[in-house]
């Protein structure tokens, strides 16, 4: 096998890119789907750091990985509040039973 | 092939085929549990790029705060004791041939493309560079994200508590 560089970096990214995809598009549990964002944003982040590293760019790429992660924190505290409020109203978190938009 | 290859597709190996088990498995907190490996694995993937400060920050934020969340949301919103935590997935044959072909493409263009690529000695510490950063050049980013988490925690408390 080759020298571990850039590629196989993004090749893991890109399998963390496509299993999210894969999570948010078939699961019906609205928990699932946020798990599958999760993975896309942890591939992303995978991204920013390896061009960070092998680009040469300094710091600048981990700062980006930094604010993605903080952005994350917020969007599942926030996703999982609207997630509870559903499951009070709906008494079902499956995101393909919940088509209604007044009660 | 050395030590930091073979540390390499240890970590590779741990993510993605627990993030494979993630979206797999039927049982919801099993899928939570291989979550934690998958973090696990990025955060060695962070240290072996030499970011160590976002690696700690990986595991302390997304394994102690976000994977904590998701438990307590897979416990609030299902029954344990009955099966209902089984949740099924739909259209996995179409979904499964459409994610290959987009990974396929994804992949290819990825090897294919030539990127700049610099020869660069392993960073050391790098916490003092970036902190260095978050307090000058991107300062306003950082106080805006400090009111973004703020607001972030009143909003969720006051949807949460209706």
């Amino acid at each position: 096998m080759m020298q571990v560089g850039l590629n196989h970096f993004l090749v893991v990214s890109t399998a963390l890119f496509s299993l999210g995809i894969f999570g948010i598009v078939t699961r019906r549990n609205a928990v699932m789907v946020l798990m599958g964002i999760e993975l896309i944003l942890n591939s992303a982040n995978i991204n920013f750091i390896a061009f960070a590293r092998f680009g040469n760019f300094g710091l600048q790429g981990q700062v980006m990985a930094l604010f993605v992660i903080i952005l994350a924190a917020a969007e599942a505290a926030i996703a999982l509040a609207i997630v509870l409020n559903i499951y009070k109203t709906f008494s079902t978190v499956n995101v393909d039973e919940i088509d209604t938009l007044k009660d | 092939m050395n030590i930091y290859d073979i540390v390499f597709y240890l970590f590779a190996a741990i993510t993605v085929l627990s993030a494979f088990f993630v979206v797999t498995t039927r049982n919801i907190v099993y899928s939570a549990y291989y979550l934690l490996f998958t973090f696990f694995g990025v955060a060695g993937i962070y240290v072996l790029l030499g970011a160590d400060f976002i690696a700690m920050v990986q595991l302390i934020v997304y394994v102690g705060g976000i994977l904590i969340l998701i438990l307590f949301g897979v416990m609030l919103t299902n029954k344990i004791t009955s099966v209902e935590i089984k949740t099924g997935s739909v259209q996995v044959v179409p979904a499964a041939v459409g994610v290959a072909l987009l990974a396929g493409i994804l992949m290819a263009s990825m090897v294919d493309t030539k990127w700049r690529s610099v020869e660069t000695a392993m960073p050391s510490a790098t916490t003092q560079g970036i902190g260095m950063l978050l307090i000058q050049q991107y300062a306003i980013v950082f106080e805006l994200l400090g009111i973004l988490l703020l607001i972030a925690l009143i909003g969720a408390a006051s949807m949460a508590r209706k």
